[in-house]
């Protein structure tokens, strides 16, 4: 036994290849010039990882971020459901089109969460809150899409204009490029629906805030004339993963209806249930 | 560099390789919260507005 565990021990002996290797005769010496080299290779390296870390954290946990976010601020919306006909098991009762004005909400609070924007054209499981304000860090990189103080509110007349980020922080907008003529935008306040439809697309300089004019395209200073039309604006960054230009989707009112009365068949006939919506199936979980 | 903090470190090998995960894993964190949002204000990518020029 004794002799079984000494028998590595003297294996192990003194082999200078590996005393060297392990306890350091120190370093070999080098010259100054070749030291400053190295530390400057090492300095290189670590910024190639640091900006590669910083690809990671923009492009993936920033989604993760506000997605978490996103599910949240819309689970404490506690909004009415959308009845559903319980006789034969027939679903989700569909709303009608009503054409008259539709009732205007006033403008809420910077920050507050007034409407919730579903895209059949983005998927089923689409839906993003729109909150007031287009402040990056507070609104657009937390909340989701972004409602441009003093254009028209949901329904009004004028320029119901938004922003949304397109590749990163939840990315409302993601799929803004997609959207073609006659897709219908359905906006979600607390009691009623509307139902825009996309009329056009642009993509546009950054400065051009003409975009989001009462009347699209009605230049800064000119004269406003009686505002009829009720436009909706979705601005984007383009191209993807830059922000030289603006990527830009013009819809107009289609119709709108009360929340009491049923869903609009746009989304039901998409698949989308608003009353089991997607912050109900996903476990939630606090955000500090 | 690198090389100077793997002697400064103390014990044995493991132990060295466990202190600087906990550091690598310490300064990502760092990174994630605090310094990179910060940076990211610079980085224009993001823009997603329309508004009239500031310049």
């Amino acid at each position: 036994m004794s002799d079984g565990r000494r028998a590595p021990a003297h294996a192990r002996g003194p082999s200078p290849r590996a005393s060297s290797a392990l306890h350091g005769r120190p370093a070999p010496r080098r010259g100054a010039v070749s030291t400053v080299v190295g530390v400057i290779g090492e300095l290189f390296i670590t910024a190639g990882v640091v900006l590669g870390l910083f690809v990671v954290w923009q492009l993936w946990w920033t989604d993760v971020q506000a997605d978490r976010v996103h599910q949240q601020v819309l689970a404490e919306l506690e909004w009415p459901e959308p009845p559903v006909i319980v006789e034969d098991d027939a679903g989700p009762a569909v709303a009608s089109e009503h054409r008259e004005d539709p009732p205007v909400m006033d403008e809420p609070e910077t920050g507050e969460v007034f409407a919730k924007l579903y895209v059949p054209r983005f998927g089923e499981d689409y839906v993003e809150p729109i909150a007031q304000g287009v402040d990056k860090a507070s609104i657009l990189d937390r909340l989701g899409i972004g409602h441009y103080p003093e254009t028209a509110m949901p329904g009004d007349v004028g320029n119901f204009a938004s922003a949304g980020h397109r590749t990163t922080y939840g990315k409302p907008y993601h799929q803004v490029a997609d959207l073609t003529e006659g897709d219908p935008l359905v906006v979600r306040t607390a009691d009623t629906w509307y139902v825009y439809r996309v009329t056009s697309h642009q993509i546009v300089n950054p400065s051009q805030i003409e975009v989001i004019s009462p009347v699209p395209g009605l230049m800064p200073g000119e004269e406003i004339p009686e505002l009829t039309q009720r436009f909706m604006t979705m601005t984007a960054c383009h191209p993807m993963y830059s922000a030289a230009q603006r990527y830009i989707v013009h819809g107009e009112l289609d119709y709108w209806a009360p929340v009491e009365e049923g869903t609009p068949a746009e989304l039901l006939d998409a698949g989308i249930e608003p009353s089991g919506t997607a912050a109900a199936t996903t476990p939630l979980q606090e955000v500090s | 560099m690198y090389g100077a903090l793997w002697r400064v470190l103390p014990g044995p090998v493991w132990l060295r390789v466990v202190i600087l995960l906990v550091l690598v894993v310490a300064l990502v964190a760092a990174c994630f919260e605090w310094v990179f949002p910060w940076a990211s204000e610079y980085v224009p990518m993001n823009d997603n507005t329309v508004e009239a020029s500031t310049s």
